[in-house]
């Protein structure tokens, strides 16, 4: 199916237009940068930058995707096809805005809610999905995506990309090894180390803290005093803060806080506020600690209702919304086709994995394991 | 009919083993497309809405609604487009009441889906809400159901002269935490007879006031003000047991909890930091607490956290009564009906105001003297409400 495999626009590795929103957003008193305001508006900022109307609409497409992608992953594992799903619904901007400001070579460490990101570096549906159906511990190799795998441990993949980063430098690349986490992983011990280790050794890593006010039932004011900006900032990155439901603003800022790595100034941190619609996975009912209120006012900061606003207000074509319906229709017939398609694997396979080169006691282990199935089908 | 395919119940959160049928939103006849919704399932977890996996037409309804089922279970069939009605399918008359107006539940027949079809909470496929809207729109009449197509479903009608109920929802919390609460903590029940003829006088004079216009004045919010006074002279009965560290653990809060009746059954909502508000707060916070609670949108964190609570068994005509703790709390205050009595004043009958308090403790962490501090202290302030009462 061409259509997820449509090769990514990644951002054209022109210098960043001025003004410097670092420049603009120096103190803590500044709220996040915002170039769109809720209701479709420009902000004196956004009038500033001007609209890239192609962008707009990539951004646009990506979220439209991941959103469907996303309802229809519930909706399998509402019919039993999927064990587990953990919805992005509500983070599209903050993760198409970003992935997209990356050099497609800039490898990424996602979290595990990183849908819309993997969707843009081509990842294919099924193998965002084998995973969550439970038929693979992974779904996808990560290379050629320089897409890694999901980390289901809270905030240790912070830690996996400042290594990777520092490799990367030993190699002698210009990689902006990019990380993304949550407001409720920013707590754990690896964070703050990577945050620390980085900033010590000036190492290239691009934190992306997507801040979406409830770690699992936790909500950001008892989870941290000071936010995640500053406190990297205390440890030595360069930090901006952004909408995150504002996919125009977060793909400026994250291109400029790239610009920074890749000039070789060091670490730097985007932290984009937005929300988690769904709850924390499909096992979760969020309504026992969150209140409709809050829900409502997200609902109208919606990313995706926000950037077609603009793009309706730029006179797009019709037939640009129409043709990207039809796409997201295809696409909803795709996500249910490849996740019941998904072989169930082998049990063998499992001794090929566990080493790379052959291994004395894994041999052992498999000729026993055949003797076994030898074994239960002769007595069948 | 080889094209009939079966949609069974899927374990929708890791691990569970069974849920409640809560309600179907589709009919025996009725065409749907993938990913339309079919029912709402309540799992140990939440209530989640599935959607269709196939297109067609539903030919049958395998699951009452109410009934709880394994994992497995096959819930619906959907054949063709246009496809006839199971021939299996129990007769068309078997029906369900809901909010007293007749829907068919299985077999072909009109539908009337709407007084069925809820809102609930957890994640709604169609986006267009979350949250816990199921309160507010769960219907307030008891559902009657007459129709049992298995004897041995969870969800049994009336059998003979009796009628059996399954017990769920706020009814099975409710009983587990009653049952819990009278079988861990030894409770103490103690009375008193209260003259709250100056209270009831204070009641009619804040009513009649200007400054307290369109405020909601009740004795009931005199006695939370006169129990959480009494409690800031003993803190020690704002307290809970708690088990495991063997710790008394006493709270420098008061989130009075009132218990309320209301359409999904008894709930306690509590009023967070009541001990620090003034009466006109108090009375606002009050109003607001009943007027959510019998709407039915008392959010969840309205109900934890509860440190102390008063139940108004006199509004109901009640003279007392020996209330049940909320779990983890040390006390409850029964507030009785006030009734016109011949009361001793100064050595000569008079008719006064006189209600009755009934207030249980547990015993493990309150002993008969700190509780009886508390329920004299409350009724002398109903007794000789001072100007005191009126400010913090």
């Amino acid at each position: 199916m061409t259509l997820v495999h449509d090769p990514p626009a990644f951002a054209s590795p022109t210098d960043p237009p001025p003004p410097s929103l670092e420049r603009i957003w120096t103190s803590k008193d500044s709220g996040p940068i915002q170039f769109v305001t809720p209701d479709g508006e420009l902000t004196d900022l956004g009038a500033e930058y001007g609209v890239d109307r192609a962008l707009a609409q990539t951004l646009y497409r990506d979220m439209a995707r991941a959103r469907r992608l996303d309802h229809e992953a519930l909706a399998l594992q509402r019919q039993g096809e999927l064990g587990l799903w953990l919805q992005c619904w509500g983070q599209e901007a903050a993760q198409v805005g970003s992935v997209r400001a990356l050099s497609p070579s800039d490898y990424v460490f996602p979290s595990y809610r990183e849908h819309a990101a993997a969707l843009v570096r081509g990842v294919t549906p099924g193998e965002l999905l084998a995973q969550w159906r439970g038929v693979s511990h992974a779904g996808w190799d990560p290379g050629p995506y320089a897409f890694h795998l999901y980390s289901l441990v809270l905030g240790t993949q912070t830690l996996h990309a400042t290594g990777y980063a520092m490799g990367s430098l030993l190699d002698g690349a210009d990689d902006v090894v990019t990380v993304y986490f949550g407001d409720g992983a920013a707590s754990q011990g690896d964070v703050n180390e990577a945050f620390n280790w980085s900033a010590a050794g000036n190492i290239p890593v691009l934190f992306i803290c997507q801040n979406n006010q409830w770690a699992i039932s936790t909500p950001t004011d008892v989870q941290f005093r000071a936010p995640v900006h500053q406190r990297a900032a205390g440890f030595g990155l360069r930090t901006f803060h952004v909408d995150g439901n504002d996919a125009l603003a977060t793909y400026a800022v994250t291109r400029e806080a790239a610009a920074i790595v890749r000039r070789g100034e060091g670490p730097a941190l985007v932290e984009a506020e937005t929300f988690r619609m769904a709850g924390h996975s499909t096992s979760d009912d969020p309504s026992r600690y969150r209140t409709e209120t809050d829900l409502a006012t997200w609902q109208a900061r919606d990313p995706l209702l926000r950037l077609e606003t603009v793009l309706r207000s730029l006179d797009t074509r019709a037939s640009y919304f129409s043709e990207l319906e039809e796409e997201l229709e295809r696409l909803a017939v795709e996500v249910r086709r490849a996740c019941r398609e998904l072989p169930d694997p082998v049990l063998d396979q499992l001794f090929t994995h566990t080493y790379v080169d052959p291994h004395p006691l894994v041999d052992a282990e498999r000729l026993a394991y055949r003797k076994f199935v030898e074994l239960m089908s002769v007595e069948d | 009919m080889t094209d009939i395919q079966e949609f069974a119940l899927p374990d929708v959160g890791e691990g569970l083993t069974e849920a409640e049928v809560v309600g179907w939103h589709v009919a025996v006849g009725d065409a749907v497309a993938i990913n339309d919704l079919l029912v709402d399932i309540e799992t140990a977890k939440s209530v989640v809405e599935l959607p269709s996996p196939y297109a067609g037409t539903v030919t049958a309804l395998l699951v009452a609604e109410g009934a709880t089922v394994p994992v497995g279970t096959p819930l619906i069939s959907i054949g063709p487009a246009g496809a006839a009605p199971a021939e299996a399918a129990p007769p068309a008359e078997a029906t369900v009441l809901v909010d007293e107006k007749p829907a068919v539940l299985v077999g072909p027949g009109p539908k009337d889906a709407s007084p069925r079809r809820r809102r609930l909470g957890g994640v709604s496929l169609a986006g267009e809400r979350l949250g816990d809207a199921r309160a507010a729109a769960w219907p307030a009449a008891p559902r009657i159901r007459t129709f049992d197509p298995d004897p041995d479903a969870a969800s049994a009608p009336v059998v003979g002269r009796e009628t059996r109920t399954p017990v769920k929802g706020v009814r099975k919390v409710t009983a587990q935490a009653m049952s819990r609460s009278a079988f861990t903590a030894p409770h103490v029940t103690e009375w008193l007879s209260v003259d709250v003829t100056r209270t009831m006088e204070m009641v009619r004079k804040l009513r009649a006031a200007r400054e307290w216009d369109g405020v909601r004045i009740t004795p009931l919010l005199f006695v939370a003000r006169a129990f959480l006074l009494a409690i800031r002279g003993f803190p020690g009965i704002n307290a809970s047991w708690d088990e495991n560290p063997q710790e008394i653990v006493v709270k420098h809060y008061v989130n009075l909890g009132i218990a309320t009746a209301t359409p999904r059954g008894l709930i306690v909502p509590n009023i967070k930091d009541a001990d620090t508000m003034s009466l006109r707060e108090l009375a606002e916070a009050l109003d607001r607490l009943v007027v959510t609670a019998r709407a039915g949108r008392t959010q969840p964190a309205e109900t934890s956290g509860g440190t102390a609570t008063i139940t108004n068994i006199g509004a109901l005509g009640i003279d007392a009564g020996t209330p049940i703790l909320n779990p983890g709390e040390a006390a409850i205050l029964a507030f009785g009906a006030v009734r016109a009595t011949p009361w001793a004043v100064d050595g000569a009958v008079a008719i006064r105001d006189v209600t009755q308090l009934a207030m249980s403790f547990d015993h493990r962490l309150v002993d008969g003297e700190l509780g009886s501090h508390v329920l004299a202290r409350t009724g002398q302030l109903l007794h000789d409400p001072g100007a005191a009462f009126l400010h913090v």
